[in-house]
């Protein structure tokens, strides 16, 4: 029996208007029919190398893309297809996000003031008190500015805010980078009590290996589409449960599996190649390669890739 | 601590505006003595019959015969025991005068300052948050354009239209003509006060809103404001919670900043619209070469545009959390 997607993401494709060389005006995809969805207590990590996309899927979710941006596909809440205007309605009470660096806090305003908003009640800052405790951040931390926090304190910061908006689905856009094991562990068991509480976690991050424990399913990114999205387990166990030869490479890449880097770099977007993105740093490259791949389903999992089986 | 911590922000500054003084001064007297400018014969003006030994004397006596450093210690002497000298020009001492001048100029720069200060922040507002859009492209050009013009050129086109063609302000002057002094109402100097305090303000104002419009772009485009929104902060939230803090600081350095600015527009301000003010006794000592008026009006400048500094220092402690916090390190 499947659930209901909390929030299902179908087809999206997220493109910017760019001045090129002079005066043309040239389009930039940075994310091509991308598929994913999230169920209710579910934990799904987002792993990819930088550029692939990642932390723009969380702002066109939220519909906090520039103006020079155009978005197709479809983005869906609860089943229910969200407009731009419904997006801006949804976020920070069902949709959060937990942005990447202590830049996204008003450098002229307390910490505290920003995580409990414009006019807290007694409620809202009785929990927030209770989450900085629970995050070991000491008494008196709401007073301080941003710039007097720590790396670690900034993030706990930062997380703490989705917490306290009761979000349905937390967008986690990085929030490990900057901590010790110890906090990291922390920060992402956090995660894991919301998802497990009956929220939902779209998990972007770039430390892999603890996103494969801590997750329920990952979705790989390259050149901003999924190429793979499956069980977290099958991540664990290596590229023989994998599907996708980037998943497989991305694996092997891995420190303790043998830090090995494939030849070739990620395709820039203004130049994608046809077809399957991977195809030119593919191994298994044939000529099908180079027309529209769709996502099947390989043994429980989905791929981008006619080689998989 | 708290006393000592203000004890010793009062001693820097003090240090500072010492040094300041001491500099202007030397490097104002040594220009001063380096012009081709003639006490003597600016003293003894239009008066026919003065020989030259009579001319000798003078210089004699005045010791403008001393070795230049002799006759700076002398000045600088007199000056700090609060003797700026006799005005040429005015026969009067030159405290007086730059006492009596600078309330005149004092009421005409604030009205000034003020206008451009929050007209031009408010345009600027409007232009951040209407960014790209067409209220933004208009009143962005129409800034540039008041950048371009020269205070003196548009003093005369406001004179030309306002008071020569429509008639509504007066030529120039700060009272009415042939009102004796004390029977001039305050409504009077208002009326005279406004087309050159417009002239005055008209540079700044164009600078403070292109400014204050750059930065709101800024921090709109900044990240804290993306993370605001995506907490669900409305967009007018967003701008009095965030938008507001975050360019003040920018604001309040322009405005105090723009001090020397300030001083520099009066001179041609007042001169265009004859008003008495210190900026219009500059240029008259300068011109008449009464040279202890022009050195007591050069060291005064220099105080005011110090505590325009001063003050925007200050200010930004209070307003800043960081610079605060360095003030309080130092």
């Amino acid at each position: 029996m499947k659930r209901q997607p909390v929030l299902s993401v179908e087809d999206l494709s997220v493109s910017f208007r760019m001045y090129d060389t002079g005066l043309e005006q040239a389009d930039l995809q940075v994310i091509s029919n991308l598929t994913l969805d999230v169920c209710p207590g579910e934990i799904v990590a987002i792993a990819g190398s930088s550029g692939s996309g990642k932390s723009l899927l969380a702002h066109a979710v939220m519909g906090l893309l520039p103006g020079n941006a155009s978005v197709t596909g479809k983005i869906l809440y609860k089943g229910m297809l969200l407009s731009q205007k419904e997006k801006e309605k949804l976020r920070g009470k069902e949709i959060a996000l937990v942005p990447q660096s202590v830049s996204y806090l008003d450098p002229l305003m307390t910490v505290g003031a920003q995580v409990t908003g414009r006019t807290p009640d007694e409620k809202t800052l009785k929990a927030q008190k209770e989450i900085f405790q629970r995050f070991h951040l000491k008494e008196g931390t709401e007073k301080l500015y941003p710039f007097q926090l720590s790396g670690g304190m900034a993030r706990r910061i930062l997380v703490s805010t989705a917490v306290l908006s009761n979000a349905q689905i937390i967008l986690a856009d990085e929030p490990t980078p900057g901590l010790d094991l110890e906090m990291a562990v922390e920060a992402l068991k956090i995660f894991r009590e919301l998802a497990d509480e009956g929220k939902s976690v779209l998990l972007i991050t770039h430390d892999i290996d603890l996103a494969f424990h801590i997750a329920d399913r990952v979705a790989v990114f390259y050149a901003g589409t999924t190429v793979e999205i499956a069980d977290a387990e099958d991540f664990q166990k290596g590229p023989k449960a994998l599907r996708h030869p980037y998943s497989k490479a991305l694996w092997e890449a891995l420190p303790q599996n043998g830090f090995k880097p494939i030849p070739g770099f990620q395709p820039y977007a203004k130049d994608l190649p046809k077809g399957c993105l991977f195809s030119p740093r593919c191994p298994y490259k044939t000529e099908e390669c180079e027309k529209e791949i769709p996502m099947t389903k390989v043994r429980g999992g989905y791929v981008r890739c006619i080689h998989a089986d | 601590m708290k006393n000592k911590y203000y004890l010793k922000f009062t001693g820097k500054y003090l240090l500072r505006v010492v040094t300041l003084l001491i500099a202007v001064s030397v490097v104002s007297f040594i220009l001063v003595s380096l012009s081709p400018v003639d006490p003597v014969q600016q003293y003894v003006g239009a008066v026919p019959n003065v020989s030259v030994e009579q001319r000798a004397k003078i210089a004699e006596y005045w010791g403008l015969n001393d070795p230049p450093v002799q006759r700076f210690l002398a000045w600088a002497g007199s000056v700090l025991h609060g003797d700026f000298g006799v005005s040429l020009l005015y026969r009067r001492p030159v405290l007086d005068i730059i006492a009596e001048k600078f309330t005149a100029s004092l009421a005409l720069m604030m009205t000034a300052w003020l206008f451009s200060g929050i007209l031009g922040f408010g345009t600027g507002c409007a232009m951040g948050m209407f960014h790209g859009k067409w209220p933004d492209k208009i009143l962005k050009k129409l800034c540039l354009v008041m950048c371009s013009i020269p205070t003196f050129w548009i003093g005369i086109v406001f004179l030309m239209v306002f008071s020569v063609g429509l008639g509504w302000f007066p030529m120039g002057m700060s009272v009415p003509q042939g009102v004796p002094a004390e029977k001039v109402t305050i409504l009077q100097r208002i009326h005279h006060l406004i087309l050159p305090a417009l002239t005055l303000s008209f540079l700044s104002f164009a600078n403070v809103a292109l400014h204050t419009r750059e930065k709101l772009v800024d921090v709109l485009e900044s990240d804290y404001v993306l993370f605001a929104e995506a907490r669900g902060e409305t967009k007018w939230s967003v701008l009095k919670r965030h938008g507001f803090r975050n360019i003040l600081l920018p604001a309040v350095t322009m405005q105090f900043g723009s001090f020397s600015e300030l001083f520099g527009g009066s001179v041609l301000a007042e001169n265009v619209f004859s008003y008495p003010g210190l900026g219009a006794a500059a240029s008259a000592a300068g011109m008449n070469s009464d040279v202890p008026l022009l050195l007591g009006i050069t060291l005064f400048s220099a105080l005011f545009v110090f505590a325009g500094n001063m003050l925007a220092n200050i200010i930004y402690g209070i307003v800043d959390p960081q610079i605060r916090e360095g003030y309080r390190n130092e």
